[in-house]
């Protein structure tokens, strides 16, 4: 099967990325190193002088907002990455949003992985800001995905309904959901449908196309509560991320529905391990080995994932940096919910509640989704290890609560370790 | 979007059918000419701006359509996407304009002493009168493709330009972002106040970008002329009134428009037109006149009469609820309008109108006596 797409050839330790690019076309060489050269492609064609481009950010709220000024903007606005994003569609999204005065959105995204260098002066201060101050030009994000560390996981199902962990995965080479072309969105699906159709045992599954998939197909993915629909949140669609929908978007889960994979979503793909009941530890442990498998399965084909030692996983939000993890469960907590101080156990714990729908969602009856805060600056273990022993706290102080005992706020841990 | 050019060179690596949209549920005008050669001819194309075949498309790809409802499913991004592209574009506006061909040359007649009548349509019935079309101003890309800094010149100079109108054309400009809460309320009570795009058909298109961002509406003091800027085309043109005097609507609507053409041209600036296509709007279903005019009356039998539709087609008129495009008639009210843009000079698609909505009364007159009404069946106009 010849294709004419990009085959990188590379590991992680390597510093340098050569990417080998179809018929009649230049050899585009750029190293993603912590020196941070890329070769920028052409320069924008503009009639305007950059502040009569500027953007009436007057009354907005969101972190491309609040780090854009006129400055950092002159300074990037004829930039553009190889394929030839600009900095105009990267913030297109957060000009039309606004946003909200009590939620801070990003506002930005990446339209490939050279975004996140050729525009770092912006990308940079606004992952800062929604990272909690990890900081891309001199901190090292740890990668670890070796389930076997993770002490304790299996929560009392008296309270804990569902294990669930998520994340996202870039294919290198390929443009991501905003800027991507239809061929490149195409490539996208078949690389990973090859690559998931390798998978065996307990991972042996099947691949629905949106656009083939038949009434009884859909009507079973919606049942199971898998199937995604085109975006209709304003904030993706004025990324351009629903273009051409559906072509090459698709789910894929094993037969036992517990790996589930979204394809061409809000990223290449977005891999979710679950499970009802509180066996995280499995949950985690099949996580890691399918991700795992499936990368092994793309290497074998000249493939790899986005990533890098200081931002790890590349996603298209710069929100899903690092692990693009979120590790969680649903638990029910009916009296440390109404207890005062639970948004401050929470906080110190660095877990968050969502409503059982997701996020945006109320809890219904006292049940609620918790999860990590953290995204990037802690590994996969580091956060999974993190969610188990908070909700072990969490389920401690309802069943205190239940026997009349008082309980204590515990004492805030360490961000980064 | 704005300077695509980049991205069309990365397209450009992977071939034609790998990159050809899946257009098999689709049913649209430019689903229906866009076959994979012409993808490939094309694609490798742009305007001196930048604008390229996928820009003209995307809507059309992303917005399959309905079985029943035949959109036109692409947009320009400027002047020169009708010539860059006119191996798609020709065939979709002979498609939609009746059999208009490449090489018809379109009248434009904005006198308005050319149109007989008009100023006498029954006031018992008609309820109001408008007319409509757009204007685009040479040498700035259109909403789908245009910088912010080229909207914001186009309001500027527009605002000048409406600026300097005098006599009952005085006015004043409301720019969407500097609104106060009492001048929103008083321009949707006036009806006159235009909303963000809701319809993925514009927003696939990239219209609705930076919103509201050098938006606004301009009117007139005594509230009979009205400009948008910057909604779906750089400016749309409305002259309105209550009761049955199209001659009197139409009267203004040529002479507003004429005197905001000196204008602008007194700053250097003309409007995009061309014999071919007359005048250049970011749809081409509004290429041409890009006229509609319209009365708001009562036809509660008639409409109702077994040959409505027919007599309407034979007119060369269109129907629509009082709420506009795709809105239920209520109360037996139609919105009554020309069918044609393109083919036809304004003041004969204005004539057809002011012709035909009185036969329609006349009609609804027997109608309402009990009369027959065969023998007016009217001829294919």
């Amino acid at each position: 099967m010849a294709s004419s797409f990009a085959r990188i050839l590379s590991s992680k330790r390597k510093v340098g990325i050569w990417s080998l690019v179809g018929a009649g076309s230049l050899t585009v060489g750029f190293f993603l190193n912590r020196e941070q050269h890329v070769n920028a492609g052409a320069h924008v064609r503009r009639i305007y002088p950059a502040s009569a481009e500027y953007p009436d950010l007057r009354k907005h709220n969101n972190c491309m907002a609040s780090h854009l000024t006129p400055a950092v903007y002159a300074k990037l606005c004829d930039k553009t990455t190889p394929n030839g994003y600009t900095l105009d569609l990267a913030i297109q999204t957060g000009v039309d949003n606004p946003g909200h005065p009590f939620i801070k959105t990003v506002g930005m995204v990446a339209g490939d992985e050279e975004s996140y260098e050729v525009f770092a002066d912006i990308f940079n201060s606004v992952i800062r800001e929604r990272h909690n101050g990890y900081d891309p030009c001199n901190m090292k994000h740890p990668t670890d995905l070796d389930s076997s560390k993770i002490r304790g996981g299996q929560f009392d199902e008296k309270y804990v309904l569902s294990s669930r962990v998520r994340t996202g995965r870039s294919i290198r080479g390929l443009s991501l959901p905003p800027a991507c072309t239809r061929a490149e969105r195409r490539e996208v699906e078949r690389v990973v449908i090859d690559a998931l159709a390798g998978l065996k045992g307990d991972l042996a599954g099947k691949y629905y196309s949106l656009t083939l998939m038949n009434e009884q197909e859909q009507q079973q993915l919606i049942d199971d509560h898998f199937l995604f629909d085109k975006p209709v949140s304003p904030l993706l669609t004025c990324a351009g991320m629903a273009r051409d929908w559906p072509d090459a978007r698709g789910i894929w889960h094993n037969n036992e529905k517990t790996f589930l994979v979204w394809v061409n979503e809000e990223d290449h793909t977005r891999v979710i391990s679950m499970e009802k009941g509180g066996n995280m530890k499995r949950v985690f442990e099949r996580f890691c080995r399918g991700l795992q498998e499936v990368e092994r399965l793309i290497q074998e084909k000249g493939w790899e994932f986005m990533w890098n030692e200081r931002l790890g996983y590349i996603l298209t939000c710069p929100s899903n940096l690092g692990t693009g993890l979120r590790a969680g469960v649903h638990v029910t907590l009916p009296r440390l919910s109404k207890d005062p101080r639970f948004p401050k156990i929470l906080d110190n714990l660095r877990l968050q509640k969502r409503g059982t729908g997701g996020v945006d969602t109320a809890a219904v009856g006292n049940t609620f989704d918790i999860s990590n805060l953290d995204r990037l600056g802690q590994s996969e273990v580091q956060l999974v290890q993190t969610v188990i022993d908070g909700v072990n706290y969490l389920i401690e102080c309802e069943k205190k609560l239940e026997r009349g005992q008082d309980v204590k706020i515990p004492a805030p841990i360490s961000q980064f370790k | 979007m704005p300077f695509g050019n980049s991205h069309n060179q990365l397209k450009m690596k992977f071939s034609s059918e790998q990159e050809y949209p899946d257009l098999s549920k689709h049913n649209n005008h430019m689903a229906k000419v866009l076959t994979p050669a012409l993808y490939e001819k094309l694609r490798s194309k742009q305007t001196p701006s930048g604008f390229t075949l996928d820009d003209v498309i995307q809507t059309g790809v992303d917005n399959p359509g309905h079985p029943f409802i035949m959109t036109v499913g692409c947009v320009a991004g400027d002047e020169e996407t009708y010539e860059v592209f006119k191996e798609l574009l020709d065939p979709i506006i002979q498609d939609r304009h009746g059999g208009y061909k490449p090489t018809d040359k379109h009248k434009t007649d904005l006198n308005p002493s050319n149109l007989k009548g008009g100023d006498d349509l029954d006031a018992n019935y008609v309820l109001s009168s408008r007319v409509r079309t757009g204007r685009s101003i040479c040498g700035f890309c259109l909403p789908p493709h245009c910088s912010r800094g080229e909207r914001r010149a186009v309001e500027k100079l527009s605002v000048e330009a409406l600026g300097a109108l005098t006599g009952d054309l005085k006015g004043k400009y409301y720019a969407l972002k500097n609104m106060t809460e009492a001048e929103q309320q008083q321009l949707i009570d006036d009806h006159f106040l235009f909303d963000k795009p809701v319809s993925p058909l514009l927003l696939a298109s990239g219209m609705a970008r930076d919103w509201p961002d050098a938006r606004g509406i301009w009117h007139n003091d005594n509230k009979t002329f009205l400009v948008w800027v910057n909604e779906e085309d750089h400016l749309r043109v409305i002259s309105m009134q209550k009761g049955g005097n199209m001659k009197e609507v139409f009267n203004r609507f040529c002479t507003g428009l004429t005197k905001i053409e000196e204008l602008f041209k007194n700053k250097g600036h003309a409007f995009m037109w061309n014999e071919h296509l007359g005048y250049v709007l970011t749809c081409p279903s509004n290429l041409g006149t890009g006229l509609r005019a319209g009365v708001h009356v009562k036809l509660p039998n008639l409409s109702k009469y077994r040959q409505f539709e027919e007599i309407l087609k034979r007119l060369r008129l269109q129907k629509r609820g009082t709420g506009g495009v795709d809105t239920a008639a209520v109360g037996g009210v139609f919105d009554i309008s020309n069918a044609d843009r393109l083919g036809f000079s304004e003041v004969e698609l204005v004539q057809m109108v002011v012709d035909g909505v009185k036969l329609l009364i006349v009609m609804e007159k027997r109608l309402e006596k009990g009369q027959a009404i065969e023998d007016l069946m009217p001829a294919q106009k």
